[in-house]
């Protein structure tokens, strides 16, 4: 039987005379350092593209790619088609999976100095890939053709709209047309299922071309420097004197971390099930309230909290900036220490990168700037804030409700944070001061002057000069005499 | 078989070079054959890929509904259907906007995208304000900005009041680079 098999290997390969090959490949020495644990994220992230593929393939024998009839047919893969829910919650889910490994890879080789001296455009090629991975991520997100996919393409407008003086041809060039309709949905499609997975299956072969001839990084050392004279006769060296085949040696690691990765992507899919869609994309449903794809959260943010002035240049020119920095990396140091150890200045970038992106993330979880909509109208008055109140001060409670205060003005953790919490506004303003804060605005906050009638300011002010927490004096003009203390 | 002179007026010396010259020759030309063919080629892809952003104007006069539809001193929010829409735009060839009856024939037309990214504002009566729950941009009633990161006003239609109906001029996504009016 095994000699059957053989055989028929023999035929094949005098024919297809591949057999050389692979096995070149499958035994190339690595450094023995390489077969570290730390090696294993890029093979894991081209394994998780590849199920994209397949998860892809099958979505799009259902999905149908029309505008008006998109989010329908994603309704019925979730509750129709036959295990139509779980291919979605697997491609969905695969895209994070791919993004955050395709991250932690990129961290990893940046750490350990891969990109230098002479793996320069394996690391470009990477970065091609980044850029790739993210516009799938993207455009995937636009095919999810539900009210968050609508508005998300209305922001990417808005942003191209500022686009000096060609700015409204790039608007119309992205929605294909006029308005996001029925042409920016195919022409989404067509980047998200014809476009960007050619670059991406032409960039991995070159970026995996050049893992093989220049051999993967070795493990850093502090002080084994890279010099563009000595570094490839020194690798190689190592490589002969220190090195395994690559199979199996390397790749077994590689083998059990995608292994564990797509388990823990089949259970993820199953538990948390399939991403939206949300809403059906009618633009005259206004009651919603868009939000981007966890991996854009930290953009949201940023756009909501970058002083205004500084928006669009930042939004135009910042882009190109951070990538042409990230392209420019081993041109910038491409040769000098790979480890960690010696390389503070690399660290703290990615210390900062992590922790600003992470912060922006976390903020963009509950988007603190933004108004809450149904606030004033469902939020509850905490009880102990009408207890043994006057009909004034009961009506002002109202008002702050019914006046929408409260989508900006929090009570008892209830409510907007784009403003101060009303909680103790009295112990930080003056009735004068609250006055003036009300009728003139200021400091982010609208004017209501126009709004509100000296009664109903009355009453407002007269709630709110209540909001102290017991023990805490109300503040108190220091041109006026003290109030008299009761006691 | 002699060999025509080339260009250069140098005559080749021997056959082989000749075979040479003319191989390169025929390389040459096949390589401008197909740099021109490919130029032809590209001009329909790329104008047909740029199509959408060769028309110039994407407005037409729409009916927004009688004028009965729009009380005076209130907000209302209206709907119309875009003017260019395709068979397969579905719901998104219906777009919002907001309707604000001054008094008489005085109108304020304003588009539902914020200013700052294009989120849907929504009109709160009681504190006369269009908040957007996208990066907390807030507008007067008039479409003055009032708070967040908006960097104008909101956008404003044309309109314009015939046969006792409202029309404006409408038809595009309005953003920074291009206002609707």
């Amino acid at each position: 039987m095994i000699e059957r098999l053989k055989s028929i290997g023999r035929w094949l390969d005098a024919r297809l005379q591949i057999g050389e090959t692979i096995t070149e490949v499958a035994e190339h020495p690595v450094p023995r350092s390489s077969a570290s644990w730390w090696y294993i994220f890029g093979s894991a992230t081209l394994v998780v593209f590849m199920l994209q593929v397949v998860t892809g393939i099958c979505l799009a024998t259902v999905y149908t790619p029309a505008a008006d009839r998109a989010w329908d047919s994603l309704i019925y893969l979730n509750y129709q088609q036959p295990l139509g829910w779980y291919l979605r919650a697997l491609h969905g889910w695969g895209s994070n999976f791919m993004v955050a490994l395709m991250f932690i890879h990129l961290i990893q080789v940046f750490v350990f100095g891969a990109y230098k001296f002479p793996r320069e455009l394996t690391w470009v090629a990477g970065c091609v890939l980044l850029l790739c991975t993210l516009g799938m991520a993207f455009t995937g997100q636009v095919l999810r053709f539900d009210q968050n996919a609508y508005w998300g393409l209305g922001i990417g407008a808005s942003i191209a709209g500022r686009t000096p003086i060609i700015g409204f041809k790039v608007v119309d060039l992205i929605l294909g047309g006029p308005i996001i309709a029925g042409e920016t949905l195919s022409r989404f499609f067509a980047l998200h299922v014809f476009v960007i997975p050619a670059l991406l299956i032409g960039f991995v072969g070159l970026h995996l071309f050049l893992v093989l001839r220049l051999g993967i990084n070795e493990y850093p050392m502090p002080g084994r420097i890279v010099r563009r004279s000595t570094y490839l006769q020194q690798y190689q060296e190592l490589v002969h004197a220190d090195g395994e085949p690559f199979m199996p040696f390397a790749a077994q690691k590689d083998l059990v971390f995608a292994g564990l990765i797509i388990l823990a992507l089949l259970v993820v899919a199953a538990v948390e099930g399939p991403i939206g869609p949300n809403g059906q994309p009618d633009p005259t449903i206004i009651q919603t309230v868009p939000r981007p794809d966890f991996f854009f959260l930290w953009l949201f943010s940023l756009f909501a909290l970058l002083p205004p002035w500084t928006e669009t240049f930042l939004m135009l020119t910042g882009p190109v900036a951070v990538i042409g920095l990230l392209f420019a990396v081993p041109f910038i140091s491409g040769t000098g220490e790979k480890s960690w150890r010696r390389r503070p200045f690399s660290v703290v970038i990615v210390i900062l990168a992590v922790t600003m992106v992470g912060t922006l993330t976390w903020l963009g979880t509950f988007s603190p700037w933004s108004p809450v909509m149904d606030a004033w109208s469902a939020a509850p008055t905490p009880v102990d804030y009408v207890k043994g109140r006057t009909p004034l001060e009961l009506e002002g409670a109202l008002l702050v409700q019914s006046k929408q205060c409260r989508n900006c003005h929090s009570l008892g953790g209830v409510g907007g944070m784009r403003g101060p919490a009303l909680d103790d506004t009295a112990t930080r303003l003056t009735r004068d001061q609250i006055v003036r804060q009300i009728i003139q605005g200021g400091g982010n906050m609208p004017a209501y002057g126009k709004n509100l009638t000296p009664a109903e300011v009355d009453a407002i002010v007269a709630f709110l000069a209540t909001m102290h927490p017991a023990g805490e004096p109300p503040a108190r003009d220091s041109a006026r005499p003290a109030v008299p203390a009761s006691e | 078989m002699t060999p025509p002179p080339d260009e250069t007026g140098t005559s080749p010396e021997t056959t082989t070079r000749e075979t040479t010259t003319r191989r390169s020759f025929l390389f040459s030309l096949g390589i401008a054959i197909n740099a021109i063919a490919i130029a032809l080629f590209a001009i329909p892809i790329v104008g047909y890929v740029l199509s959408p952003a060769r028309r110039f104007t994407w407005l037409d006069w729409i009916p927004l509904g009688p004028l009965t539809d729009y009380p005076e001193n209130q907000t209302r929010l209206a709907e119309y259907v875009n003017p260019f829409k395709k068979a397969w735009d579905g719901e998104t060839a219906k777009i919002p906007c907001w309707v604000r009856h001054v008094a008489g024939d005085q109108f304020q037309v304003f588009a539902i995208n914020c200013t700052h990214l294009g989120c849907p504002v929504r009109w709160f009566a009681e504190s006369e304000l269009f908040m957007c729950p996208c990066h907390g941009g807030a507008f007067y009633s008039d479409g003055r900005h009032a708070s967040g990161p908006p960097p104008r006003p909101l956008y404003q239609y044309k309109y314009k009041v015939e046969a006792g109906k409202l029309w404006i001029y409408a038809g595009r996504l309005p953003t920074l680079g291009q206002p609707s009016a």
